[in-house]
């Protein structure tokens, strides 16, 4: 694979450009390829639609976004019905059924639903629903190791998190294995 | 280890990698009042600034903030302030006051879409003529313009060092995509980068703070070091007295812009790009960069004969650079998120009717493949 292009979307507060910054920080720092993320985000602090492009390439990165997504992860329904007819014919749309009502069918026939909300809530804390995601996005895509992305998630979160995060992406890395090997 | 040079490998976004440049650079002053897209950047300053002896402020607005720099970099140390669209109409005054008093200061104007308070989230260019032309009265002022984290970084410490070395203010154009942009920053070894440090004034005797010589920028005593020195905004002779006579206005007001206009070979910098045997040249600076290299790589795939001229800095104009390309070319193509202000500059130097131009407003950036869209019917 010599390039990936995602596009990860939701809502304001979801911790979705925090996911792209650890998807982007595990190639960029911890896996020897080129990545870069670009946000976009409305003027509110929570609650607006958000969402992150995140490239990953072996070759140096030109224009930095994403137009034609080779995966989608969706967290929001709006972010499901606005990009997932845009994902690739043979890319990865994953979504949280919890979040998203797929009526909208994609080109793609590899549609992967991730319970990411409802696992972090058995964790304990909803809010490492996106860390739950991280790890069951590394499971599908087999592109970044798992100790990679581990490696770029302790450096991204909060100082006295490491732990619970550790668990939500293992939990969500476990998750997303289970369902692509069946 | 030193915590002025952070050595390493980070996967950071613009706003950030500018602030370490900054620090790189020396910038031991922040006075500021944080407004999207740049605000990660006064807020790196004010994490980061304590923890090498500097200060961070935060004022009551950007006049403040800019009269607070002019202010900081009379007492000797290296000040910037940052801020976006609305923040630098408010600076403008001042800016002005730090071009008639020759106050080395560094102003990152991270844009986004105006006027007014237009689109706080999303990306624009439409501030490079009011960076050249926003204060009042004739001057010349630095502007470089990143379209790469990377260059976020190595362009800030640039422009500490042509502020320095020509007494200017200096601006870092970057734009919401690349303060936002996230990706790989290497930060290298102090003793790899090169800082220009404030010249002082050796003897007291004849010492002039001011200067009506282009060729010699005069080194800079700051208040406090026992020099005699008066720094106003009226018109003044070189030891910094008001004058109100036409020679002196005369003198000063061609000083100040030829101090740059002479030197602009030493200032720009810019890149091409298969432009040797390109029918067609897009011509762009900052975020519009990657699409351009992208489209050009793809361009030439499909045999496309186009080539690219990246700016990284726009003020002064690097009239040769784009000239030498426009005698290369049949047609040039302006990219850029505005409704035509570089492609003013690019048509006075190129002539008109061969250049063509491609604006783009919002959040996108133009899309690879609508450029070469745009250029296969251009030339019909």
């Amino acid at each position: 694979m010599a390039k990936v292009e995602l596009l990860i979307a939701g809502f304001g507060g979801q911790g979705i450009i925090k996911a792209g910054l650890i998807i982007g920080s595990a190639a960029s720092l911890y896996s020897g390829l080129n990545a870069c993320q670009v946000r976009s985000y409305g003027p509110e602090a929570r609650g607006g639609a958000c969402k992150t492009e995140v490239i990953i390439s072996d070759e140096e990165i030109d224009y930095p976004k994403v137009d034609e997504p080779d995966v989608l992860v969706a967290m929001s329904q709006e972010a499901y019905d606005s990009y997932v007819e845009t994902v690739k014919e043979n890319g990865i749309v994953i979504f949280d059924p919890d979040l998203v009502a797929p009526f909208k069918k994609p080109r793609t026939k590899r549609i992967y639903k991730v319970s990411a909300t409802r696992i972090a809530e058995k964790l304990g804390r909803k809010i490492v629903a996106n860390v739950v995601m991280v790890g069951a996005l590394t499971a599908i895509l087999k592109m970044l190791s798992p100790e990679a992305v581990k490696k770029a998630l302790i450096k991204n979160v909060p100082r006295g998190t490491e732990e619970l995060n550790l668990k939500a992406f293992q939990e969500g890395f476990s998750h997303g294995k289970g369902i692509v090997e069946g | 280890m030193r915590r002025d040079v952070l050595t390493g490998e980070y996967f950071t976004e613009g706003d950030i990698a500018c602030a370490e440049g900054a620090i790189a650079a020396g910038c031991r002053f922040f006075a500021g009042y944080p407004i999207t897209p740049s605000s990660e950047l006064a807020e790196h300053m004010a994490a980061r600034l304590p923890e090498v002896d500097g200060v961070f402020i935060q004022m009551e607005d950007e006049l403040g903030s800019m009269a607070a720099i002019i202010g900081a970099s009379w007492t000797g140390v290296k000040a910037m302030t940052a801020t976006s669209g609305p923040g630098f109409s408010l600076m403008q005054e001042n800016i002005g006051l730090a071009v008639m008093t020759e106050t080395p200061c560094v102003i990152v104007n991270i844009m986004r879409g105006g006027p007014s308070t237009g689109q706080p989230t999303k990306s624009g260019q439409q501030d490079v003529m009011q960076t050249r032309w926003g204060s009042h009265g004739d001057y010349e002022i630095i502007a470089l313009c990143p379209s790469s984290v990377q260059e976020m970084f190595d362009l800030t410490i640039e422009a500490f060092n042509l502020s320095e070395t020509y007494r200017v203010p200096v601006v870092v154009l970057g734009d919401e995509i690349i303060g936002h942009l996230t990706e790989k920053l290497v930060i290298p070894n102090p003793e790899e980068i090169q800082v220009v440090e404030r010249r002082k004034p050796l003897e007291r005797g004849n010492y002039s703070p001011f200067s009506f010589n282009p060729e010699d920028v005069p080194p800079m005593a700051c208040f406090g070091e026992g020099f005699r020195v008066y720094a106003t905004g009226l018109t003044h002779d070189e030891r910094g007295k008001p004058n109100m006579s036409p020679e002196t206005q005369t003198k000063l007001v061609k000083y100040l812009c030829d101090k740059i206009r002479e030197n602009t070979d030493k200032i720009v910098k810019y890149k091409e790009f298969m432009v040797d045997d390109a029918d067609l040249a897009i011509v762009t600076y900052g975020s519009p960069v990657r699409t351009a290299l992208s489209a050009v790589k793809k361009g030439r795939k499909e045999g496309l004969k186009i080539g690219l001229l990246k700016l990284s800095v726009l003020w002064p104009f690097p009239e040769k650079a784009v000239k030498r390309v426009s005698d290369m070319v049949d047609e040039i193509l302006v990219l850029e998120m505005n409704y035509g202000q570089i492609l003013r500059e690019v048509e006075r130097i190129a002539g008109l009717g061969r250049v063509r131009f491609f604006p783009k407003f919002g959040e996108d950036l133009h899309k690879p493949s609508e450029i070469l869209k745009f250029i296969s019917r251009c030339g019909k």
